[in-house]
């Protein structure tokens, strides 16, 4: 039996009917078209499915969708503000933090979790706050590059 | 596949266990989840109904108290993490959170869940268990407490019956000259253990080791104290050879499985090293405290 489910995403909210065993990563690729949220391991390994609900980072392939009724979530889509990047997303263009791009959309939910909870990481922090996302490509180096140059102030929040 | 379930969202803890008496072994507490839905997605688990605990918020809570620290069973693995009071008072738990999973498991999943799922290889239960913790367990016919070591009967075996659900983790207050030490081998980080280990340690006169908790994760069906081991260094003065001693013996108690982690072999040589490195930690701990 369907169950409804409110929830707000990206500031839009949403009034929909899902079945109790679909997971949030299916609500939002499937049913919402928010593909950049990635459906990597869908098993809580690899961390490309990141997004943020009510502030906190989880794994959107672990959480079941009817757990997240009447919370706020951020997806990747929703880190921009119209046409400008934030912060985070400039110095990973800048920092060249891609290389496939699979795990990107995880790791700048993960970097966006860590800066808000934490502005002014220590580089182990920042390790640590992206431990739950893997890059199979093993760019981990380029990504830490842009996280430090965000806290250093580097790049600021789009007018 | 998540095969179909009905769900159910109770708030409150009498709703809750209202649904365990009408569905009993047909139904699964998810809190969390993020030990359930892996098994669930492989088919390993299958209800029909699902009692969904999330929402109940008189089961999240951290309570310092006169006789020691209460933890509801909702409470998530990264409010544990970062309650200043655990950080200050139980050092050992903050820290060994820090290394549960990862940050976005922590957010969601919860300590109830961890120790209800009673995987040997978990880190809070060698934790728990050498800090001493009680468990309360809630039926719609009252409550009962047992010591954490008593909880897990087998492999993702526990005591609680059908109808009744964990709703409180109660930690004593850390006698004087005590430190706990706790550490995981594992070869990715964020990943479980394959072998754990955690000592807590309480110093007498003259550094003796006037009492000792060993705890082993990961090492037999459930997390184990090898108390062969632990008799090897109470009452003693403990010296590098009594340590050798005690890890060789914790090594030969242990009954650890061969898997594609490790082997039974290489578990037992973990055992062996962890066992004396985590006493003299504890022991150091315990000399600062």
């Amino acid at each position: 039996m369907k169950k409804e489910l409110k929830i707000k995403v990206n500031g839009q909210p949403y009034d929909l009917f899902v079945k109790p065993n679909t997971l949030l990563s299916e609500v939002l690729r499937d049913d919402l078209g928010l593909t950049g949220t990635k459906r990597g391991c869908n098993s809580s390994s690899c961390g490309a499915c990141t997004v943020m609900l009510n502030g906190m980072s989880v794994k959107s392939c672990s959480v079941l969708a009817i757990q997240a009724n009447g919370s706020e979530l951020v997806t990747v889509e929703g880190l921009a503000k119209g046409n400008k990047l934030s912060p985070i997303q400039n110095a990973f263009l800048d920092h060249g933090s891609y290389q496939c791009g699979f795990c990107t959309p995880g790791m700048l939910m993960s970097s966006t979790a860590l800066l808000t909870e934490n502005p002014k990481p220590t580089k182990e922090e920042i390790k640590e706050g992206i431990d739950g996302n893997i890059c199979r490509c093993t760019g981990y180096n380029s990504i830490i590059r842009a996280i430090t140059a965000v806290v250093k102030g580097e790049y600021k929040e789009a007018k | 596949m998540i095969k179909d379930f009905e769900h159910f969202a109770p708030k409150t803890l009498k709703e809750a266990l209202a649904l365990l008496d009408k569905y009993q072994d047909d139904c699964k507490v998810i809190c969390g989840g993020q030990s359930l839905l892996i098994l669930m997605r492989q088919g390993l688990v299958a209800p029909p109904y699902m009692i969904d605990i999330k929402g109940i918020s008189e089961l999240s809570y951290i309570k310092d108290e006169k006789d020691g620290l209460k933890i509801g069973a909702a409470t998530t693995h990264r409010a544990i993490e970062k309650s200043p009071v655990i950080k200050k008072k139980y050092p050992v738990l903050a820290k060994m959170e820090t290394r549960l999973a990862s940050i976005q498991t922590r957010n969601w999943g919860t300590i109830g869940g961890n120790v209800c799922h009673g995987d040997p290889a978990g880190d809070p239960l060698p934790v728990l268990i050498a800090l001493g913790a009680t468990l309360t367990m809630a039926g719609s016919k009252g409550k009962r407490s047992m010591p954490a070591e008593d909880f897990c009967l087998d492999y993702f075996e526990t005591a609680l019956e059908p109808v009744e659900l964990l709703t409180e983790i109660a930690l004593p207050i850390v006698p004087p000259n005590s430190g706990t030490a706790y550490t995981k081998f594992n070869v990715i980080e964020s990943d479980l253990a394959t072998v754990g280990v955690a000592v807590s340690v309480t110093l007498g006169a003259g550094d003796s080791c006037q009492d000792i908790r060993i705890v082993l994760g990961a090492s037999a069906p459930t997390p184990m104290r090898p108390k062969k081991a632990e008799a090897v260094l109470k009452g003693k003065k403990i010296t590098d050879a009594l340590l050798a001693q005690a890890g060789e013996t914790a090594a030969t108690e242990a009954d650890p499985i061969s898997d594609i982690y490790a082997s039974e072999e290489y578990r037992r040589e973990l055992i062996k090293v962890l066992v004396p490195r985590l006493t003299r930690e504890a022991m150091a701990k315990a000399k600062k405290a």
